[in-house]
């Protein structure tokens, strides 16, 4: 599919949301307003915007905690995201979980867990689903290389692979998993090659060009679709801000960092944007203040809004109670 | 009303809700072109077809995984795990996932998860545990256990409709061993409920599973020597049906905790504290525990027969309690 202008537009937009929204919780960790921790995508923002544009209104998505660009782009407002953060009752979850540990089946979300690459079991269940009532849907999991050494990444990739279900497998490849470089993770050079032994194709794809996440994406959605299975993307990409906002990950080398800030995906984007004169200038400065705004709008909302009450926290353990005598 | 087995009951079961919701669907090892390890699936494959009974890689976390997620959208999975010992390889997605979806970020989760276990069938080690204590601890699952074949029809009924996820234990020993007459129409036996399995005034034995068949050997046996046994079935392990326990300590005063689950940190644990906290004051007796010791469960057929919970160990603990 070729990207109408507004959508490239809109991918920009996303982008840069997703980074101000981010900063904004590293800030507000920073000076002790988010408890807890606060982990970020900056570096890796295009992975999650671009895989997430890519799906249909009734897809399923079952991110890691580097897709804050999926939660945006499927629809949850920055103003339910900070006030997640910031542990109020209008968060996405009320409360009961912190960050990045968000979903909502209203916008085709499933809550991320901590551990690692059980969404792809997850997400290749929600694919089951699609598949056993005939639906054309596909379902998108999500992890990072560090994922990808568990046992239920394994698992489910060789589930779907046999079963032929449609299911899309995004890894980021940041580099590390927290302080653990891929040399320590892995022996192979491309995370991909774990695709060959479930007999998937898979792809690499440069996890900072926002149009290529994309493009890949969707063309591994359309085979998934119609029946072609799944795929595994492996997106390269650096993480540029530590394990979480604590982290100051003295243990990456500062070249490394360097050279990957040249290719930092906004500026990727604008680039591509300005040179091909899909935008002017102007526009673009246009979604920065209309980023900021709405950055600014959720923090108020967010400062607004009240705590749960001590008892919500005994509320919501099962969806079916059992009344007590 | 028809008398069938404690297994076939789990069969019609399923059967019946297959047919009667085309949104539950089993899948796990061997269920489908062999018809389960222990038969429970034989006849579903032609029956429903690949995409209902699904034969899955032999991966207990990423299809328990995979019917997580199915259930998330809308359908409600049955997961066989072929003997309940395998449940562990599966812990994280139970515990991490689908125990906490709900609570963390309200995402329903409706799944059964059948766990065949327990012992007196020479598996050994890794094919004879009772698992319910590993998941007793986990706020969000409901843990269901029953003792008759009326109970097993009824609970897996209740556990397929219910919206939380269900470990639904079956004990190997009973499936063929137990009949009952149940009633050819549609029923259901609510979670969360006891029942009084037998009605007695002298002390009460408060259990589940296939130890509810050694009460009542136990309670025949004492009969003779004119002690009035009440057995509680406990059916639904999490949560607890505390009122039946409670109501069952006033009424006799004495009370004995039995299961072939290992003593430490167990079900009866918990039972045992619930009565002190909750009703010291009509106590006669310590309560007293009659539980497999804390070793894994020995394969050799003296070994095993140690091991688990008999009626002698019953009679004599009861008779301890009457000298109390």
């Amino acid at each position: 599919m070729d990207l109408k202008r507004e959508d490239l537009l809109q991918l920009q937009y996303y982008l840069k949301l997703t980074r101000r929204l981010e900063d904004r919780f590293s800030s507000l960790y920073h000076q002790g307003r988010i408890l807890g921790g606060a982990w970020t995508s900056n570096g890796t923002e295009a992975i999650s915007v671009g895989y997430s544009y890519a799906l249909e209104k009734n897809d399923i998505a079952a991110p890691y905690f580097r897709d804050m660009g999926c939660f945006l782009v499927r629809g949850i407002t920055p103003k339910r995201l900070m006030a997640q953060y910031l542990g109020k009752k209008t968060g996405v979850t009320a409360g009961k979980e912190g960050n990045v540990h968000v979903g909502d089946l209203n916008f085709g979300v499933i809550g991320f867990p901590s551990h690692l690459a059980d969404n792809y079991a997850v997400g290749t269940g929600a694919a089951l689903a699609f598949k056993i009532r005939g639906e054309k849907k596909v379902a998108v999991a999500c992890t990072g290389d560090g994922g990808t050494s568990r046992g239920d990444f394994h698992e489910a990739m060789n589930l779907a692979a046999v079963r032929k279900l449609p299911v899309v497998f995004i890894c980021n490849n940041n580099q590390y998993a927290y302080s653990t470089p891929l040399k320590l993770q892995m022996a192979i050079k491309n995370v991909a090659e774990r695709a060959l032994a479930y007999g998937m194709p898979s792809k690499i794809v440069d996890g900072n060009n926002v149009v290529e996440v994309f493009t890949v994406a969707k063309d591994a959605y359309d085979m998934a679709r119609n029946g072609g299975g799944p795929t595994f993307i492996e997106c390269k990409t650096m993480r540029m801000h530590g394990h979480s906002e604590h982290d100051s990950a003295k243990y990456v080398p500062r070249e490394l960092l360097e050279e990957w800030k040249k290719k930092d995906p906004i500026l990727n984007m604008e680039k591509y944007l300005l040179e091909n004169n899909i935008a002017k200038k102007e526009e673009l400065d246009g979604i920065d203040s209309r980023v900021k705004k709405e950055v600014e709008e959720a923090e108020s909302f967010a400062e607004e809004s009240p705590y749960p009450s001590p008892e919500d926290g005994l509320k919501g353990l099962y969806a079916t109670p059992i009344e007590e005598e | 009303m028809k008398e069938i087995t404690y297994l076939e009951a789990i069969k019609q079961a399923m059967d019946e809700e297959m047919t009667r919701d085309p949104s539950v669907f089993i899948l796990g090892e061997d269920v489908g072109i062999y018809g389960g390890a222990f038969r429970a699936t034989e006849g579903f494959l032609e029956k429903y077809g690949e995409w209902r009974i699904l034969d899955t890689p032999l991966a207990e976390s990423g299809f328990t995984g995979a019917a997580i997620g199915a259930a998330l959208v809308g359908m409600r999975p049955i997961v066989e795990i072929q003997f309940s010992d395998f449940i562990t390889c599966a812990f994280d997605q139970l515990v991490t996932v689908a125990a906490k979806n709900h609570y963390r970020w309200g995402g329903t989760t409706p799944i059964v998860v059948r766990a065949p276990c327990g012992g007196n069938i020479h598996g050994g080690p890794f094919h004879s545990q009772c698992i319910e204590g590993y998941f007793f601890n986990v706020p969000g699952l409901k843990i269901v256990f029953p003792s008759t074949a009326y109970d097993a029809k009824g609970l897996l009924k209740s556990a397929i409709r219910d919206n939380d996820p269900v470990i639904y234990c079956e004990h190997k020993y009973l499936y063929r061993r137990i009949k009952d007459f149940v009633p050819e129409e549609d029923y259901t036996v609510p979670i969360g409920k006891a029942r009084i399995a037998l009605e007695g005034k002298d002390i009460s034995i408060i259990t589940y599973g296939a130890m509810v068949h050694t009460a009542f050997e136990a309670a025949q046996l004492l009969k003779e020597k004119e002690i009035s046994i009440e057995i509680i079935d406990l059916r639904t392990i999490l949560p607890l049906d505390k009122k039946s326990i409670f109501d069952t300590v006033k009424k006799t005063n004495k009370v004995i905790i039995l299961h072939e689950q290992t003593k430490t940190g167990g079900v009866g644990a918990e039972v045992s504290a619930l009565i002190n906290e909750y009703c010291f004051e009509y106590l006669d007796a310590p309560v007293i525990r009659v539980a497999a010791p804390d070793t894994p469960v020995p394969y050799s057929p003296p070994l095993e027969e140690a091991f688990i919970p008999q009626t002698k160990d019953v009679v004599s603990a009861i008779e301890k309690m009457m000298r109390y």
